[in-house]
């Protein structure tokens, strides 16, 4: 089973870049070569030791939440769930951060997933222009979409909450979404996916065919690219779903707010009963835990490869 | 789906729109209909496909951008956005040496050793754990996923939780070090104790997600370099020295800037730890980073002026750090 473990990060890459295949099988064999050594003992309680510490945390989140208002300040800390669990979830589910924890999850999941979606089409009809077409003005432009990784988003957030205020988007969901519909990021990313995935004679191929652009987009690139859109979205979604400064300020006061914005309210003064609080840590980071669990190996592998390219 | 056109295209000129043989008048003019068509097409496509990026940056990143410096130099209520005073250079010469400078140093000075704090512990110990990760591994799919679970943990999921750990009366880590007879520390009240767990807070969230980027880059060594330095009679550790750490040179460098970038916006951690004293960044400002100083004077104090001045202020610090990075890579590259 570990054998197959090493070559998980550029796994899904070679889906369908067959193109690629030989170079790349040749390179993980190289890569085997590199890492012959077994793991000792120290290695593994090192190891074992820092994975309970990345877990432990998150694991204790849990246990508060299970208690109640007494117990979870208790000395020494509970260790195990107490029973309290249910109890809590459903009190902040239906109480928290104005219209309840079940609104925020339902409003996060609506910003994160159309900011995905704008992000990944976007970045991919940018990133393959930017990577395969010729037109004048390219080589500037993409130097100007690399300069902009540059801009952090704290320049950008009074003008913005001036000018959603303006347009009548205070407080409304889009005012999350807007901003963040395309990131130099997944641009980038996807240019480099591209540049080494997508085979030039394809695309002339495609073109003596007679098919225009959209089809050739949708007939040739979006099947070479869809391992970096898997990556580039779960990426993306776990950044929007953990946005903070921006929401804080847009939703501020709102009764309509994001999963973060309801947890910021929790944890300053709208409860003092660590367990109920902890209640809405934990549905906030149980549905990315889920994911997590789900598609770890992808993700850690999109990370990777994200990484490395840029 | 790929291959079928490919064979579809190796069909020559087929259905190619400038076709070489003669045909029919009224086909011709529905030719030249198409061909001027696919010539749009090509030409105008790529603009078509970048445009999005450019209109999305021009509305929320140009333009705000430029609208930040025009307001830095005005006075602006939050309650009154559309009236601005023109104050000139005021709101800068405020934040250097007039009333509120006290505070801006200070939490200039915090980011700084926040920064420091949070990152270099960090990045080191992710190398090690890359290191450690890219031996030959039982299980190494549940360590690589169990080291990037905090990745996944939001700022203020995370930031409520350790400051539950860190809370003075009743909390873990207090109870832990009394197991060693260590007296309770009132964690955020002190200014070292403070930044100290936050930057724990920063350090948990992301040196999974950074051992996990040393890794690959550690993964695309070529074998034989090590196998070289094996015959030359290296051990473990200089070949981890003399040969993974030089290869990672430019991993390190992307790291050093991401981490950079993050430290010196960092906002959500010291903007909740207080938790319920309602002041964000402590009650003595001992944690309030620039960031959190950028918030507190537009959002609460309503000086939307002033905040745009901190935030010029910030940008102007990332490309300085930028610089910096630029020169120190141009150096590495030359030494090489």
């Amino acid at each position: 089973m570990t054998a197959v473990h090493p070559a998980a990060p550029v796994r899904a890459a070679d889906q369908d870049a067959q193109a690629q295949a030989p170079r790349r099988r040749l390179r993980s064999v190289r890569k085997g070569a590199g890492r012959q050594h077994h793991a000792g003992p120290l290695t593994y309680a090192v190891l074992v030791l820092v994975a309970l510490a990345s877990l432990f945390p998150l694991y204790w989140t849990l246990v508060a939440a299970s208690t109640d208002a007494h117990a979870v300040v208790s000395t020494p800390p509970p260790m195990i769930p107490g029973g309290n669990l249910f109890k809590n979830l459903s009190y902040v589910w239906h109480n928290a951060g104005g219209r309840g924890m079940g609104v925020a999850l339902l409003n996060s999941t609506l910003v994160a997933g159309s900011v995905t979606i704008g992000t990944v089409s976007f970045s991919l009809l940018a990133g393959f222009a930017f990577a395969k077409l010729q037109f004048p003005g390219r080589g500037a432009m993409m130097g100007l979409v690399i300069a902009t990784l540059a801009v952090p988003a704290q320049l950008s957030v009074v003008p913005l909450f001036i000018l959603m205020k303006n347009l009548g988007q205070g407080n409304h969901l889009s005012a999350l979404i807007l901003p963040s519909l395309v990131t130099a990021f997944g641009v980038f990313f996807m240019r480099q996916f591209l540049v080494q995935a997508l085979p030039s004679e394809l695309l002339e191929a495609a073109r003596m065919d007679g098919a225009n652009s959209l089809r050739v987009v949708w007939h040739v690139v979006v099947p070479i690219a869809r391992p970096a859109m898997a990556v580039l979205g779960m990426l993306t979604f776990v950044q929007s779903w953990n946005d903070f400064l921006w929401p804080i300020i847009a939703m501020n006061g709102s009764s309509n707010p994001t999963v973060q914005v309801a947890l910021a309210g929790l944890g300053t003064g709208w409860s003092t009963d660590w367990s109920i609080i902890m209640a809405g840590a934990l549905i906030g980071t149980l549905p990315l835990l889920l994911v997590f669990v789900l598609f770890g190996k992808h993700i850690v592998g999109g990370i990777t490869q994200g990484a490395v390219k840029g | 789906m790929a291959t079928s056109i490919t064979a579809r295209g190796s069909d020559p000129g087929s259905a190619t729109p400038d076709r070489p043989h003669p045909v029919p008048p009224k086909d011709e003019r529905r030719q030249a209909w198409r061909s001027r068509l696919y010539r749009w097409d090509t030409k105008g496509s790529p603009y078509a496909f970048v445009s999005p990026f450019f209109l999305v940056f021009a509305a929320f990143g140009l333009f705000p951008l430029i609208y930040t410096g025009w307001l830095s130099l005005h006075q602006v209520s939050l309650y009154n956005v559309d009236q601005a005073k023109w104050v000139g250079l005021k709101n800068y010469t405020d934040l250097f040496t007039g009333p509120p400078s006290h505070f801006f140093w200070n939490a200039l000075g915090n980011t700084f050793t926040l920064g420091i704090l949070s990152t270099v512990p960090q990045l080191m110990i992710a190398i090690g754990l890359a290191h450690l990760l890219n031996y030959k591994l039982r299980g190494s799919s549940f360590f690589r996923t169990a080291l990037l679970a905090p990745y996944a943990t939001s700022v203020a999921a995370a930031t409520l939780v350790f400051a539950l750990i860190f809370s003075p009366e009743s909390g873990m880590a207090n109870w832990f070090l009394g197991l060693f007879g260590v007296d309770p520390v009132a964690w955020e009240a002190g200014e070292w104790t403070s930044q100290l767990a936050i930057s724990l807070i920063v350090t948990w969230r992301w040196t999974g997600y950074n051992a996990l980027i040393f890794l690959a880059a550690m993964q695309a060594v070529p074998g034989d370099l090590y196998e070289a330095a094996a015959l030359d009679g290296a051990s473990r550790w200089k070949q981890f020295l003399h040969v993974t750490v030089p290869a990672l040179r430019p991993t390190i460098l992307f790291t050093v800037v991401v981490s950079t970038i993050g430290a010196t916006q960092l906002f959500g951690e010291p903007f909740l730890f207080g938790g319920q004293s309602g002041h964000q960044g402590g009650t003595a400002h001992q944690y309030e980073t620039l960031g959190v100083f950028m918030y507190d004077q537009g959002f609460r104090n309503s000086m939307l002026g002033r905040a745009s001045a901190v935030a010029w202020t910030m940008f102007a610090l990332l490309l300085l750090i930028g610089l910096v990075n630029a020169l120190i890579a141009r150096r590495l590259r030359k030494s090489q």
